[in-house]
């Protein structure tokens, strides 16, 4: 083959590749769609997974998203003191936190926690065929991995998603009141003044998508692993890299769709 | 250990036919043309080289995989043309025992063994689960380990796990992917008892896939020899190794020799 020809190969075949993962990537979705608001629901296994995604991401979401306000508070105050403005600070942090940080950082540190995980142990249960084994013994692994999965890290995240806002307020509102101390409620108010509930609609639609997009993911790229024990670790990256890019992606989309709507 | 109670085998009844198979992989063509019967209370085994589809072949009967080509009928259903909730209710009366156990490694043997009730017999108290886990880990000798995980286990007793995990839903069919490779004599002794206290307690017809002549000669009937794709003889043990037909002795001789 000339250096040509063994190009255009490698690019077919790359292209081909690229098709039949867009393929089967629409049919699990599409799957998920019929699968998922049908019987048998699993409720047990959601709760279990609800408890091992959510309840387990607590702590490091609690942390992050304090220290996030806080810093983040920190750091724009000089700025705003150079225009004598620090009395903005509680409506640039509520604008902050509510249009895009609260959705993305817990959106970022999900698909690295979660979607890892995800990733990683169902493509260590492909590899080592007990998800066949699931199949012969007449459960259905889609519904029973699958579906609990993505139901359970939609809702999770969605409320992971309110409750890191509430805390990166939180730690803004600490670094607020140390400078000062002024009331929490007060600090509340004047953070919301300018939130509409465009806002709030946009931030629920994120963070449900954002919740989905992991879980598919993450379940999408464990399902389909291959090869032996390298094919989990490689699920597992997978599932974070390529969950991180979506989310990213849908910010975009989501923050332009809003922005025609606000001047509709 | 010698299959010592011949047991009754009717051969006007089959429980699974295969016709015309054919099944590749993108460029790789690993069965061409099975052609096979397997008829009620009968065990054959199945024996060929490692990589010539043995595994392919089962799981195809399971509906696990699909055929590009052929007929596969099991308990009078053909496999391929099953509806997904036909193809469940078909799965509960074939057992499979997987080649490395499958066991599912994030939950304790109780739970691996109660999942299959758990799932499809939803009218079952805890305590009938219990005690049917019971009853199963029994015969497998394995009554002590119920609290363990999996990874606590040895590939003996994991095997075992697996193979009691497809007993509890008291399959008429059962499936045995390679039950004693890797294990040494005297716990491959102890699956083939297993293989045969299986046949005479629930009354089954097994396929066993091995590699391993001692475990076919002690559970099987009949025997057939996988070779590039193809059935290149079914028979008797005697049949089969009676001949000097080049595979067939290549495969003898390897394993009574090393
Ligand atoms: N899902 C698959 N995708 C692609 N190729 C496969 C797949 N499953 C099996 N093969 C290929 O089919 C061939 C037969 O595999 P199979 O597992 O049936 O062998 P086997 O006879 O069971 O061997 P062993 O005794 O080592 O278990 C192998 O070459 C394997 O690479
Ligand atoms: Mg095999």
């Amino acid at each position: 083959m000339t250096l040509f020809k063994k190009r255009k190969y490698i690019f077919t075949k790359r292209l081909d590749q690229l098709f039949s993962d867009l393929y089967s990537t629409v049919r699990f979705i599409l799957l998920f769609l019929k699968d998922g608001f049908s019987r048998p629901f699993h409720f047990k296994s959601i709760l279990h997974q609800c408890y091992e995604i959510g309840i387990k991401s607590l702590p490091l979401i609690t942390l992050t998203g304090f220290i996030v306000g806080m810093v983040f508070t920190k750091q724009a105050r000089p700025s705003l003191e150079d225009f004598g403005a620090t009395s903005w600070l509680p409506s640039l942090m509520g604008i902050a936190t509510i249009k895009a940080l609260g959705p993305l950082v817990t959106a970022l540190i999900c698909a690295g926690k979660i979607g890892s995980g995800i990733g990683a142990e169902l493509g260590s249960m492909k590899v080592t065929e007990q998800i066949e084994a699931m199949e012969v013994s007449s459960t259905d692994p889609f519904k029973y991995l699958v579906v609990t999965r993505i139901w359970a890290t939609t809702v999770s995240i969605t409320i992971l998603v309110f409750y890191c806002s509430f805390l990166m307020l939180l730690g803004s509102y600490f670094n607020v009141h140390t400078e000062e101390s002024s009331s929490m409620l007060t600090y509340f108010q004047n953070a919301f003044s300018t939130i509409t509930f465009l806002d709030i609609f946009a931030l629920i639609f994120k963070s449900v998508l954002y919740g989905f997009t992991i879980g598919i993911v993450g379940c999408y790229k464990g399902y389909h692993a291959r090869q032996g024990t390298v094919g989990v670790g490689r699920a597992a990256n997978q599932a974070v890299v390529t969950s991180m890019f979506l989310i990213f992606i849908e910010e975009v989309l989501v923050v332009q769709v809003a922005h025609w709507i606000r001047y509709f | 250990m010698e299959k010592l109670q011949k047991h009754f085998i009717n051969r006007d009844e089959p429980v699974i036919s295969i016709r015309g198979l054919h099944k590749s992989f993108e460029q790789l063509d690993v069965l061409q043309g099975i052609d096979f019967t397997l008829y009620k209370g009968e065990n054959v085994a199945i024996l060929g080289k490692s990589g010539t589809g043995k595994s392919v072949l089962i799981k195809i009967i399971a509906g696990l995989l699909k055929p590009d080509k052929g007929e596969v009928f099991a308990l009078g259903k053909q496999v391929d043309k099953l509806k997904r909730k036909e193809l469940s209710d078909l799965r509960l009366r074939i057992g499979f025992s997987f080649q490395n156990s499958a066991l599912y490694d994030g939950m304790n043997i109780y739970q691996n063994l109660a999942f299959p009730l758990v799932m499809n017999s939803k009218n079952m108290t805890r305590r009938e689960i219990t005690i049917a886990v019971e009853r199963v880990a029994e015969a497998v000798g394995l009554k002590d380990k119920l609290s363990q995980m999996p990874s606590d286990l040895s590939g003996g007793q994991r095997k075992r796990i697996g193979i009691a995990r497809t007993l509890i839903l008291k399959p008429e069919i059962m499936l045995y992917d390679e039950p004693t490779a890797g294990l040494d004599p005297i716990t491959s002794t102890e699956i083939i008892e297993l293989i045969n206290s299986v046949q005479r307690r629930y009354n089954t017809s097994s396929i066993i896939i091995t590699h391993d002549l001692t475990c076919a000669k002690n559970t099987s009937d009949r025997a057939a020899m996988l070779h590039d794709g193809k059935f290149i003889k079914v028979g008797t043990f005697d049949e089969l190794f009676g001949t000097n037909e080049e595979p067939l002795k290549e495969f003898y001789d390897y394993n009574f020799i090393h």
